[in-house]
Protein backbone atom coordinates (compact mmCIF):
# COMPACT_ATOMS: atom_id res chain seq x y z
CA UNK A 1 0.00 0.00 0.00
CA UNK A 2 1.60 3.37 -0.87
CA UNK A 3 0.25 5.82 0.80
CA UNK A 4 0.65 9.62 0.10
CA UNK A 5 4.12 10.10 1.52
CA UNK A 6 3.81 12.62 3.60
CA UNK A 7 0.94 14.52 5.42
CA UNK A 8 1.34 18.07 4.35
CA UNK A 9 -0.81 21.13 3.84
CA UNK A 10 -0.16 21.69 0.61
CA UNK A 11 -1.74 20.14 -2.84
CA UNK A 12 1.84 20.83 -4.53
CA UNK A 13 5.21 21.35 -3.38
CA UNK A 14 8.19 22.11 -4.88
CA UNK A 15 11.51 22.69 -3.83
CA UNK A 16 14.80 23.55 -5.73
CA UNK A 17 13.23 22.10 -9.03
CA UNK A 18 15.75 22.18 -12.27
CA UNK A 19 15.08 21.63 -15.54
CA UNK A 20 17.60 21.39 -18.21
CA UNK A 21 17.43 21.12 -21.93
CA UNK A 22 20.82 20.83 -23.26
CA UNK A 23 22.43 24.27 -22.65
CA UNK A 24 18.78 25.61 -21.71
CA UNK A 25 18.14 25.86 -18.12
CA UNK A 26 13.94 25.95 -18.64
CA UNK A 27 13.46 25.59 -14.55
CA UNK A 28 16.41 26.86 -11.81
CA UNK A 29 15.63 26.02 -8.95
CA UNK A 30 11.93 26.65 -8.49
CA UNK A 31 10.38 26.60 -5.30
CA UNK A 32 5.68 26.87 -5.51
CA UNK A 33 3.82 25.85 -2.95
CA UNK A 34 -0.27 25.44 -3.72
CA UNK A 35 -2.05 25.47 -0.33
CA UNK A 36 -5.16 22.80 -0.51
CA UNK A 37 -8.27 24.78 -1.65
CA UNK A 38 -6.70 27.78 -2.91
CA UNK A 39 -6.13 28.76 -6.63
CA UNK A 40 -1.99 29.87 -6.99
CA UNK A 41 -1.16 31.41 -10.56
CA UNK A 42 2.15 31.08 -12.31
CA UNK A 43 2.67 34.21 -13.88
CA UNK A 44 5.30 34.84 -16.62
CA UNK A 45 6.27 35.87 -19.96
CA UNK A 46 6.91 33.27 -23.04
CA UNK A 47 9.54 31.01 -22.39
CA UNK A 48 10.12 31.43 -18.05
CA UNK A 49 9.58 28.00 -17.57
CA UNK A 50 5.86 28.21 -16.73
CA UNK A 51 5.08 24.87 -19.06
CA UNK A 52 7.83 22.86 -18.47
CA UNK A 53 6.82 23.20 -14.54
CA UNK A 54 3.25 22.00 -15.68
CA UNK A 55 4.68 19.39 -17.50
CA UNK A 56 6.77 18.14 -14.37
CA UNK A 57 3.52 18.03 -12.38
CA UNK A 58 2.49 15.08 -14.09
CA UNK A 59 5.92 13.65 -14.60
CA UNK A 60 5.86 14.31 -18.62
CA UNK A 61 8.93 16.01 -17.78
CA UNK A 62 11.21 14.74 -15.07
CA UNK A 63 13.33 17.22 -13.21
CA UNK A 64 17.07 17.34 -13.18
CA UNK A 65 17.26 18.13 -9.13
CA UNK A 66 15.11 19.40 -6.49
CA UNK A 67 12.11 17.47 -4.84
CA UNK A 68 8.48 17.65 -6.24
CA UNK A 69 5.51 16.43 -3.89
CA UNK A 70 1.95 16.96 -5.36
CA UNK A 71 -1.41 15.33 -3.09
CA UNK A 72 1.25 14.18 -1.13
CA UNK A 73 2.90 11.60 -3.89
CA UNK A 74 6.73 12.17 -4.21
CA UNK A 75 7.03 12.49 -8.15
CA UNK A 76 8.33 11.31 -10.40
CA UNK A 77 8.19 7.61 -9.03
CA UNK A 78 4.23 8.05 -7.73
CA UNK A 79 3.05 10.05 -10.73
CA UNK A 80 0.32 7.73 -11.46
CA UNK A 81 -1.10 7.81 -8.07
CA UNK A 82 -1.24 11.81 -8.11
CA UNK A 83 -2.49 11.58 -11.37
CA UNK A 84 -5.28 9.22 -10.91
CA UNK A 85 -6.22 12.22 -8.48
CA UNK A 86 -5.76 15.62 -10.78
CA UNK A 87 -7.30 16.64 -13.24
CA UNK A 88 -5.27 18.67 -16.33
CA UNK A 89 -6.44 20.68 -18.70
CA UNK A 90 -3.78 21.50 -21.25
CA UNK A 91 -2.82 24.27 -23.23
CA UNK A 92 -2.86 23.01 -27.04
CA UNK A 93 -6.11 21.49 -27.64
CA UNK A 94 -5.58 18.02 -27.82
CA UNK A 95 -9.82 16.31 -28.19
CA UNK A 96 -10.32 13.81 -30.50
CA UNK A 97 -12.16 16.00 -33.13
CA UNK A 98 -13.94 13.41 -34.96
CA UNK A 99 -15.74 12.23 -31.84
CA UNK A 100 -18.41 13.77 -30.23
CA UNK A 101 -18.60 15.41 -26.88
CA UNK A 102 -19.90 12.85 -25.16
CA UNK A 103 -17.29 10.39 -26.39
CA UNK A 104 -14.42 12.44 -25.92
CA UNK A 105 -15.59 12.31 -22.40
CA UNK A 106 -16.80 8.71 -22.12
CA UNK A 107 -12.51 7.83 -22.87
CA UNK A 108 -11.73 9.85 -20.48
CA UNK A 109 -13.88 8.22 -17.79
CA UNK A 110 -12.37 5.31 -18.76
CA UNK A 111 -8.79 6.93 -18.98
CA UNK A 112 -9.57 8.23 -14.90
CA UNK A 113 -11.15 5.28 -14.14
CA UNK A 114 -14.42 5.98 -13.17
CA UNK A 115 -16.50 2.73 -12.26
CA UNK A 116 -18.94 1.63 -14.77
CA UNK A 117 -21.80 2.44 -12.50
CA UNK A 118 -20.52 5.93 -12.45
CA UNK A 119 -19.69 6.96 -15.83
CA UNK A 120 -23.06 8.19 -16.95
CA UNK A 121 -23.61 10.11 -13.69
CA UNK A 122 -19.61 11.98 -14.39
CA UNK A 123 -20.38 12.28 -17.85
CA UNK A 124 -23.24 14.49 -17.11
CA UNK A 125 -22.11 16.15 -14.52
CA UNK A 126 -19.09 17.42 -16.26
CA UNK A 127 -21.23 18.68 -18.87
CA UNK A 128 -23.54 20.27 -16.50
CA UNK A 129 -20.52 22.24 -15.09
CA UNK A 130 -19.08 23.15 -18.60
CA UNK A 131 -22.36 23.93 -19.50
CA UNK A 132 -22.27 21.49 -22.55
CA UNK A 133 -25.07 19.35 -21.78
CA UNK A 134 -27.15 20.62 -24.96
CA UNK A 135 -24.24 20.07 -27.09
CA UNK A 136 -23.36 16.28 -26.23
CA UNK A 137 -23.96 14.84 -29.28
CA UNK A 138 -22.10 17.51 -31.73
CA UNK A 139 -19.03 16.35 -33.24
CA UNK A 140 -15.95 18.17 -31.53
CA UNK A 141 -15.02 19.67 -34.56
CA UNK A 142 -18.42 21.38 -34.78
CA UNK A 143 -17.69 23.45 -31.39
CA UNK A 144 -16.26 27.17 -30.83
CA UNK A 145 -13.34 27.81 -29.91
CA UNK A 146 -14.71 28.44 -26.17
CA UNK A 147 -17.03 25.41 -26.22
CA UNK A 148 -13.44 23.32 -27.14
CA UNK A 149 -11.83 24.94 -23.93
CA UNK A 150 -15.04 23.93 -21.87
CA UNK A 151 -14.99 20.34 -22.84
CA UNK A 152 -11.46 20.29 -21.99
CA UNK A 153 -11.88 21.57 -18.50
CA UNK A 154 -15.24 19.56 -18.26
CA UNK A 155 -12.86 16.22 -19.18
CA UNK A 156 -10.42 16.78 -16.25
CA UNK A 157 -13.00 16.90 -14.10
CA UNK A 158 -14.87 13.65 -14.40
CA UNK A 159 -13.22 12.09 -11.80
CA UNK A 160 -13.61 14.65 -8.84
CA UNK A 161 -10.06 15.64 -8.73
CA UNK A 162 -8.87 17.61 -5.91
CA UNK A 163 -6.66 19.26 -8.06
CA UNK A 164 -6.68 20.95 -11.24
CA UNK A 165 -3.98 22.19 -13.63
CA UNK A 166 -4.70 24.82 -15.71
CA UNK A 167 -1.86 25.59 -18.42
CA UNK A 168 -2.71 29.07 -20.01
CA UNK A 169 -6.98 28.08 -19.81
CA UNK A 170 -7.36 31.27 -21.71
CA UNK A 171 -4.80 32.09 -24.52
CA UNK A 172 -6.30 32.30 -27.92
CA UNK A 173 -10.01 33.34 -26.97
CA UNK A 174 -12.20 36.36 -27.07
CA UNK A 175 -12.79 38.34 -23.98
CA UNK A 176 -16.05 37.74 -23.71
CA UNK A 177 -15.45 33.67 -23.55
CA UNK A 178 -12.28 34.47 -21.12
CA UNK A 179 -15.03 35.87 -18.64
CA UNK A 180 -17.23 33.29 -18.77
CA UNK A 181 -14.13 30.66 -18.12
CA UNK A 182 -13.10 32.73 -15.36
CA UNK A 183 -16.69 32.19 -14.08
CA UNK A 184 -16.46 28.95 -14.00
CA UNK A 185 -12.52 28.27 -12.54
CA UNK A 186 -14.05 30.59 -10.04
CA UNK A 187 -16.51 28.17 -9.34
CA UNK A 188 -14.23 25.57 -9.06
CA UNK A 189 -12.22 27.15 -6.28
CA UNK A 190 -15.18 27.86 -4.42
CA UNK A 191 -16.01 23.90 -4.39
CA UNK A 192 -12.75 23.36 -2.87
CA UNK A 193 -10.87 22.14 -5.70
CA UNK A 194 -6.93 23.50 -5.42
CA UNK A 195 -6.32 24.86 -8.61
CA UNK A 196 -2.76 25.56 -10.44
CA UNK A 197 -3.22 27.75 -13.34
CA UNK A 198 -0.79 29.06 -15.90
CA UNK A 199 -0.92 32.29 -17.58
CA UNK A 200 0.51 35.21 -18.65
CA UNK A 201 -2.68 37.63 -18.67
CA UNK A 202 -2.19 39.86 -15.97
CA UNK A 203 -5.92 40.56 -15.18
CA UNK A 204 -6.56 36.66 -14.88
CA UNK A 205 -4.13 36.06 -12.21
CA UNK A 206 -5.37 38.92 -10.69
CA UNK A 207 -9.11 38.04 -10.47
CA UNK A 208 -8.94 34.42 -9.78
CA UNK A 209 -5.44 33.90 -7.82
CA UNK A 210 -5.16 33.88 -4.36
CA UNK A 211 -1.51 33.71 -4.29
CA UNK A 212 0.90 34.24 -7.23
CA UNK A 213 4.45 33.11 -8.16
CA UNK A 214 6.10 35.58 -10.69
CA UNK A 215 8.59 33.70 -12.70
CA UNK A 216 11.22 34.87 -14.52
CA UNK A 217 13.98 32.58 -16.62
CA UNK A 218 13.13 29.67 -14.52
CA UNK A 219 12.92 31.03 -11.07
CA UNK A 220 10.24 32.68 -8.65
CA UNK A 221 10.78 36.28 -8.55
CA UNK A 222 8.39 36.93 -5.95
CA UNK A 223 5.34 34.89 -4.15
CA UNK A 224 2.59 36.34 -2.92
CA UNK A 225 -1.42 37.40 -2.94
CA UNK A 226 -1.78 39.98 -6.19
CA UNK A 227 -2.85 42.94 -3.55
CA UNK A 228 0.08 42.77 -1.30
CA UNK A 229 2.63 41.95 -4.33
CA UNK A 230 1.16 45.20 -5.74
CA UNK A 231 1.68 47.35 -2.50
CA UNK A 232 4.97 46.01 -1.71
CA UNK A 233 6.38 46.27 -5.11
CA UNK A 234 4.76 48.77 -6.82
CA UNK A 235 3.05 50.77 -4.41
CA UNK A 236 -0.64 52.10 -4.76
CA UNK A 237 -0.45 54.41 -7.88
CA UNK A 238 1.34 54.95 -11.31
CA UNK A 239 1.36 57.94 -13.54
CA UNK A 240 1.83 57.33 -16.96
CA UNK A 241 3.18 60.21 -18.95
CA UNK A 242 2.58 60.63 -22.35
CA UNK A 243 4.42 62.54 -25.00
CA UNK A 244 7.07 62.61 -27.86
CA UNK A 245 10.35 59.84 -27.13
CA UNK A 246 12.30 62.79 -25.86
CA UNK A 247 9.78 63.65 -23.48
CA UNK A 248 9.61 60.59 -22.20
CA UNK A 249 13.60 59.87 -21.98
CA UNK A 250 13.15 63.17 -19.83
CA UNK A 251 11.03 61.96 -17.41
CA UNK A 252 12.65 58.84 -16.86
CA UNK A 253 15.54 61.01 -15.86
CA UNK A 254 13.69 63.49 -13.78
CA UNK A 255 12.63 60.08 -12.12
CA UNK A 256 15.65 58.42 -11.66
CA UNK A 257 17.20 61.41 -10.20
CA UNK A 258 14.20 61.26 -7.19
CA UNK A 259 14.45 57.76 -6.59
CA UNK A 260 11.08 56.64 -8.64
CA UNK A 261 10.94 53.57 -10.48
CA UNK A 262 9.75 53.48 -14.37
CA UNK A 263 8.48 51.86 -16.41
CA UNK A 264 8.15 51.85 -20.31
CA UNK A 265 4.50 50.95 -22.08
CA UNK A 266 5.16 51.83 -25.57
CA UNK A 267 4.03 55.07 -25.96
CA UNK A 268 4.42 56.73 -22.34
CA UNK A 269 6.44 56.35 -19.14
CA UNK A 270 4.62 54.66 -16.31
CA UNK A 271 6.28 56.76 -13.45
CA UNK A 272 5.92 54.09 -9.48
CA UNK A 273 6.54 55.09 -6.23
CA UNK A 274 5.98 58.89 -6.91
CA UNK A 275 3.69 59.08 -4.16
CA UNK A 276 1.15 61.84 -5.44
CA UNK A 277 3.90 63.72 -6.90
CA UNK A 278 2.31 66.55 -9.40
CA UNK A 279 3.34 65.38 -12.41
CA UNK A 280 1.34 65.73 -15.55
CA UNK A 281 0.07 62.46 -16.39
CA UNK A 282 -2.60 60.25 -16.35
CA UNK A 283 -3.06 58.60 -12.89
CA UNK A 284 -4.18 55.02 -12.50
CA UNK A 285 -4.03 52.38 -10.24
CA UNK A 286 -1.19 49.83 -10.16
CA UNK A 287 -0.85 46.21 -11.42
CA UNK A 288 0.45 43.45 -11.34
CA UNK A 289 2.42 43.91 -14.40
CA UNK A 290 4.02 46.49 -13.05
CA UNK A 291 5.17 44.60 -10.51
CA UNK A 292 6.74 41.75 -12.77
CA UNK A 293 8.25 45.13 -14.53
CA UNK A 294 9.82 46.09 -12.10
CA UNK A 295 11.49 43.11 -10.50
CA UNK A 296 12.65 41.74 -13.91
CA UNK A 297 12.58 44.51 -16.28
CA UNK A 298 10.53 42.27 -18.83
CA UNK A 299 7.24 43.08 -20.42
CA UNK A 300 4.56 39.86 -19.55
CA UNK A 301 1.94 40.09 -22.92
CA UNK B 1 -21.68 10.94 -6.49
CA UNK B 2 -18.87 9.63 -3.95
CA UNK B 3 -15.86 8.06 -5.71
CA UNK B 4 -14.20 5.76 -3.62
CA UNK B 5 -10.73 7.23 -2.69
CA UNK B 6 -9.13 4.37 -1.14
CA UNK B 7 -5.53 4.43 -1.43
CA UNK B 8 -4.31 1.55 -3.53
CA UNK B 9 -0.51 0.55 -4.83
CA UNK B 10 -0.84 1.52 -8.69
CA UNK B 11 0.94 -1.04 -10.46
CA UNK B 12 3.29 -0.45 -13.40
CA UNK B 13 1.33 -2.36 -16.15
CA UNK B 14 -2.51 -2.26 -15.31
CA UNK B 15 -5.06 -4.24 -17.40
CA UNK B 16 -7.51 -1.04 -16.31
CA UNK B 17 -4.99 1.72 -18.31
CA UNK B 18 -4.85 -0.59 -21.06
CA UNK B 19 -8.33 -1.17 -21.42
CA UNK B 20 -8.86 2.76 -21.26
CA UNK B 21 -6.55 3.41 -24.10
CA UNK B 22 -8.23 0.70 -26.20
CA UNK B 23 -11.43 2.13 -25.58
CA UNK B 24 -10.66 5.24 -27.18
CA UNK B 25 -8.93 3.43 -30.03
CA UNK B 26 -12.11 1.25 -30.57
CA UNK B 27 -14.12 4.27 -30.55
CA UNK B 28 -12.62 6.14 -32.79
CA UNK B 29 -12.77 2.83 -35.25
CA UNK B 30 -16.03 2.87 -35.39
CA UNK B 31 -15.96 6.06 -37.24
CA UNK B 32 -13.31 5.12 -39.70
CA UNK B 33 -13.58 0.95 -39.75
CA UNK B 34 -15.40 1.60 -43.52
CA UNK B 35 -11.95 2.46 -45.29
CA UNK B 36 -9.61 0.15 -42.78
CA UNK B 37 -11.79 -2.55 -43.90
CA UNK B 38 -12.46 -1.73 -47.69
CA UNK B 39 -8.48 -1.19 -47.64
CA UNK B 40 -7.48 -4.48 -45.93
CA UNK B 41 -10.15 -6.31 -48.22
CA UNK B 42 -9.79 -5.06 -51.55
CA UNK B 43 -5.73 -4.93 -51.33
CA UNK B 44 -5.17 -9.00 -50.58
CA UNK B 45 -8.01 -9.17 -53.83
CA UNK B 46 -5.43 -7.29 -55.94
CA UNK B 47 -3.03 -9.19 -55.16
CA UNK B 48 -5.08 -12.34 -55.42
CA UNK B 49 -6.03 -11.83 -58.83
CA UNK B 50 -2.88 -10.00 -60.01
CA UNK B 51 -0.39 -12.71 -59.01
CA UNK B 52 -2.81 -15.72 -59.10
CA UNK B 53 -3.58 -14.51 -62.99
CA UNK B 54 -0.98 -13.36 -64.00
CA UNK B 55 2.07 -15.81 -62.36
CA UNK B 56 -0.82 -18.64 -62.27
CA UNK B 57 -0.70 -18.37 -66.15
CA UNK B 58 2.57 -19.16 -66.34
CA UNK B 59 3.25 -21.36 -62.78
CA UNK B 60 0.65 -24.02 -61.77
CA UNK B 61 2.79 -25.51 -58.51
CA UNK B 62 4.97 -23.15 -56.35
CA UNK B 63 6.96 -24.76 -53.96
CA UNK B 64 4.62 -28.26 -54.00
CA UNK B 65 1.71 -25.75 -53.58
CA UNK B 66 -0.90 -24.64 -56.33
CA UNK B 67 -0.35 -21.53 -57.07
CA UNK B 68 -3.41 -20.04 -55.64
CA UNK B 69 -2.97 -21.82 -52.39
CA UNK B 70 0.70 -20.59 -52.05
CA UNK B 71 -0.07 -16.99 -52.68
CA UNK B 72 -3.80 -16.94 -51.12
CA UNK B 73 -1.60 -17.94 -47.71
CA UNK B 74 0.74 -15.69 -48.64
CA UNK B 75 -1.01 -12.71 -49.12
CA UNK B 76 -1.76 -13.48 -45.19
CA UNK B 77 1.32 -11.96 -44.34
CA UNK B 78 1.71 -8.87 -46.61
CA UNK B 79 -1.82 -8.20 -45.32
CA UNK B 80 -1.00 -8.53 -41.51
CA UNK B 81 2.51 -6.44 -42.55
CA UNK B 82 0.20 -3.29 -44.22
CA UNK B 83 -2.48 -3.40 -41.30
CA UNK B 84 0.04 -3.44 -38.56
CA UNK B 85 3.29 -1.91 -39.58
CA UNK B 86 1.35 1.04 -41.08
CA UNK B 87 -1.74 1.92 -39.14
CA UNK B 88 0.63 1.68 -36.68
CA UNK B 89 3.39 4.02 -37.65
CA UNK B 90 0.87 7.17 -39.29
CA UNK B 91 -1.74 6.55 -35.90
CA UNK B 92 1.38 7.03 -33.57
CA UNK B 93 3.60 10.06 -35.31
CA UNK B 94 0.21 11.88 -35.73
CA UNK B 95 -1.12 11.32 -32.32
CA UNK B 96 2.06 12.16 -31.30
CA UNK B 97 2.81 15.16 -33.44
CA UNK B 98 -0.28 16.58 -34.44
CA UNK B 99 -3.36 15.60 -32.19
CA UNK B 100 -1.11 16.01 -28.90
CA UNK B 101 -3.67 12.71 -28.45
CA UNK B 102 -0.66 11.45 -25.77
CA UNK B 103 -0.18 14.14 -23.84
CA UNK B 104 -3.58 14.10 -22.83
CA UNK B 105 -3.55 10.08 -21.97
CA UNK B 106 -0.25 10.66 -20.44
CA UNK B 107 -1.58 13.25 -17.87
CA UNK B 108 -4.18 10.64 -16.70
CA UNK B 109 -2.99 7.95 -14.40
CA UNK B 110 -1.36 6.08 -17.74
CA UNK B 111 2.29 5.56 -18.22
CA UNK B 112 4.16 5.53 -21.55
CA UNK B 113 4.71 1.38 -21.07
CA UNK B 114 0.46 1.13 -20.74
CA UNK B 115 -0.32 3.23 -23.60
CA UNK B 116 2.40 1.41 -26.58
CA UNK B 117 1.20 -1.78 -24.76
CA UNK B 118 -2.61 -0.98 -25.48
CA UNK B 119 -1.73 0.75 -28.85
CA UNK B 120 0.25 -2.56 -30.05
CA UNK B 121 -2.68 -4.53 -28.96
CA UNK B 122 -5.43 -2.80 -30.84
CA UNK B 123 -3.59 -3.27 -33.56
CA UNK B 124 -2.95 -6.69 -33.07
CA UNK B 125 -6.34 -7.52 -32.65
CA UNK B 126 -7.40 -5.74 -36.14
CA UNK B 127 -4.62 -7.48 -38.08
CA UNK B 128 -5.62 -10.80 -36.58
CA UNK B 129 -9.03 -10.26 -37.68
CA UNK B 130 -7.83 -8.84 -41.33
CA UNK B 131 -5.89 -11.72 -41.36
CA UNK B 132 -8.33 -13.75 -42.32
CA UNK B 133 -9.61 -11.86 -45.52
CA UNK B 134 -6.61 -13.57 -47.69
CA UNK B 135 -8.07 -16.66 -46.99
CA UNK B 136 -11.42 -15.86 -47.43
CA UNK B 137 -10.95 -14.60 -50.60
CA UNK B 138 -8.60 -17.57 -51.85
CA UNK B 139 -11.20 -19.25 -51.34
CA UNK B 140 -13.22 -18.05 -54.08
CA UNK B 141 -10.43 -18.71 -55.94
CA UNK B 142 -10.42 -22.33 -55.37
CA UNK B 143 -8.48 -22.83 -51.40
CA UNK B 144 -9.79 -25.97 -49.71
CA UNK B 145 -10.87 -24.84 -46.26
CA UNK B 146 -9.27 -26.54 -43.40
CA UNK B 147 -9.45 -26.85 -39.35
CA UNK B 148 -5.95 -25.79 -39.24
CA UNK B 149 -6.77 -22.37 -40.82
CA UNK B 150 -8.72 -21.39 -37.78
CA UNK B 151 -5.35 -20.71 -36.10
CA UNK B 152 -4.73 -18.10 -38.92
CA UNK B 153 -6.46 -15.20 -36.86
CA UNK B 154 -3.88 -16.06 -34.10
CA UNK B 155 -1.16 -16.23 -36.01
CA UNK B 156 -2.13 -12.66 -37.72
CA UNK B 157 -2.18 -11.55 -34.44
CA UNK B 158 0.91 -12.18 -32.96
CA UNK B 159 2.61 -11.32 -36.51
CA UNK B 160 0.68 -8.27 -36.25
CA UNK B 161 1.64 -7.26 -32.42
CA UNK B 162 5.39 -7.59 -33.54
CA UNK B 163 4.74 -4.80 -36.80
CA UNK B 164 2.53 -3.02 -34.56
CA UNK B 165 5.67 -2.54 -32.09
CA UNK B 166 7.65 -2.48 -35.05
CA UNK B 167 5.35 0.35 -36.01
CA UNK B 168 6.01 2.44 -32.80
CA UNK B 169 9.19 1.82 -32.76
CA UNK B 170 9.50 3.58 -35.96
CA UNK B 171 7.19 6.40 -35.49
CA UNK B 172 9.36 7.09 -32.13
CA UNK B 173 12.56 7.20 -33.88
CA UNK B 174 11.34 9.81 -36.62
CA UNK B 175 11.62 13.36 -35.91
CA UNK B 176 9.90 14.11 -39.59
CA UNK B 177 6.89 11.90 -40.87
CA UNK B 178 9.08 12.28 -44.29
CA UNK B 179 11.65 10.04 -42.77
CA UNK B 180 9.21 6.93 -43.08
CA UNK B 181 10.73 6.25 -46.54
CA UNK B 182 14.09 5.21 -45.47
CA UNK B 183 12.20 2.31 -43.35
CA UNK B 184 9.50 1.93 -45.74
CA UNK B 185 11.88 1.37 -48.43
CA UNK B 186 14.70 0.27 -46.72
CA UNK B 187 13.30 -1.93 -44.74
CA UNK B 188 9.48 -2.88 -45.16
CA UNK B 189 9.69 -3.50 -48.85
CA UNK B 190 12.86 -5.67 -49.26
CA UNK B 191 10.87 -7.74 -46.45
CA UNK B 192 7.48 -7.49 -47.87
CA UNK B 193 9.28 -9.57 -51.25
CA UNK B 194 11.60 -11.22 -49.43
CA UNK B 195 9.11 -13.26 -47.67
CA UNK B 196 7.95 -16.48 -49.77
CA UNK B 197 5.12 -14.65 -50.03
CA UNK B 198 4.79 -14.92 -53.98
CA UNK B 199 7.69 -16.79 -54.78
CA UNK B 200 9.13 -19.10 -52.18
CA UNK B 201 13.34 -18.52 -50.68
CA UNK B 202 14.37 -21.44 -52.20
CA UNK B 203 14.87 -19.91 -55.60
CA UNK B 204 16.90 -16.93 -54.20
CA UNK B 205 20.65 -16.67 -54.18
CA UNK B 206 21.97 -18.15 -50.89
CA UNK B 207 22.49 -14.46 -49.14
CA UNK B 208 19.06 -13.90 -49.53
CA UNK B 209 17.49 -16.97 -48.35
CA UNK B 210 20.00 -16.63 -45.42
CA UNK B 211 18.81 -13.18 -44.74
CA UNK B 212 15.07 -14.48 -45.28
CA UNK B 213 15.21 -16.27 -42.00
CA UNK B 214 15.84 -13.64 -40.11
CA UNK B 215 12.65 -11.47 -41.93
CA UNK B 216 9.29 -12.30 -39.20
CA UNK B 217 7.89 -12.18 -42.08
CA UNK B 218 8.55 -15.03 -44.10
CA UNK B 219 7.81 -17.31 -40.39
CA UNK B 220 4.32 -15.82 -40.18
CA UNK B 221 3.88 -16.98 -44.01
CA UNK B 222 5.31 -20.50 -42.91
CA UNK B 223 3.40 -20.83 -40.24
CA UNK B 224 -0.18 -19.75 -41.81
CA UNK B 225 0.58 -21.97 -45.09
CA UNK B 226 1.36 -24.69 -42.58
CA UNK B 227 -1.40 -23.73 -40.56
CA UNK B 228 -3.61 -24.33 -43.47
CA UNK B 229 -1.90 -27.38 -45.60
CA UNK B 230 -0.47 -28.92 -42.46
CA UNK B 231 2.03 -28.80 -39.88
CA UNK B 232 6.02 -29.54 -39.52
CA UNK B 233 5.98 -30.16 -36.27
CA UNK B 234 9.60 -28.67 -34.74
CA UNK B 235 10.07 -26.25 -37.68
CA UNK B 236 6.75 -24.63 -36.96
CA UNK B 237 7.53 -24.61 -33.40
CA UNK B 238 10.44 -22.74 -34.44
CA UNK B 239 8.47 -20.31 -36.49
CA UNK B 240 6.51 -19.57 -33.40
CA UNK B 241 9.18 -18.90 -31.13
CA UNK B 242 11.13 -16.71 -33.97
CA UNK B 243 7.63 -14.39 -34.18
CA UNK B 244 7.06 -14.78 -30.21
CA UNK B 245 10.95 -12.91 -29.78
CA UNK B 246 10.15 -10.50 -32.78
CA UNK B 247 7.20 -9.56 -30.90
CA UNK B 248 8.61 -9.25 -27.11
CA UNK B 249 11.89 -7.33 -28.64
CA UNK B 250 10.04 -5.33 -30.70
CA UNK B 251 7.10 -4.39 -27.93
CA UNK B 252 9.90 -3.31 -25.34
CA UNK B 253 11.81 -1.27 -28.21
CA UNK B 254 9.13 0.48 -28.46
CA UNK B 255 8.09 1.16 -25.14
CA UNK B 256 11.67 2.47 -24.58
CA UNK B 257 11.53 4.69 -27.35
CA UNK B 258 8.56 6.13 -26.87
CA UNK B 259 9.41 7.09 -23.75
CA UNK B 260 12.40 9.06 -24.64
CA UNK B 261 10.24 10.93 -27.20
CA UNK B 262 7.13 11.72 -24.19
CA UNK B 263 8.94 11.87 -21.68
CA UNK B 264 11.41 15.05 -21.43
Amino acid sequence: MRQPTSQTTCAIRLRGVVKRFGALTAVDGLDLDVPYGTCVGLLGPNGAGKSTTMKALTAQVIADHGELEVLGFALPADSKQARAEMGVVPQLDNLDVSLTVEQNLLVFAHLYRVPKADRKAAIDRALEIANLADRRRSKVDQLSGGMRRRLLIARALLHQPRLLLLDEPTVGLDPQVRQELWALIDLLRSEGVSILMSTHYIEEAERLCDQVTIMSHGKAVAVGAPTELIREHAGPEAIEVYGPPARLIEMEAIAQAKGWRTRRTGTSVAVLHANGAPLDGERRVTNLEDVFVLLTGEEIA
Amino acid sequence: MALARAPRRLHRLELVAVRGVMVREVINFSSFWRSSTFSSTVDPTIYLLAFGFGFGSLVSRVGGYDYVDFVGTGVVATTVLFSGAFPAMYGTFIKYSFQHTYDAILAAPVDTEELVTAEALWVAARTGMYGCVPILVAMVFGLQPSLGMLLVPLIAGLAGFGWAATGIFIAARADRIESFSYWQSGLLTPMFLVAGTFFPLTRLPEWAQIAGNFNPLFHCVQLVRHAAFGFHGAADLGHLAFLSVFALVMWRLAIRFMERKLIL
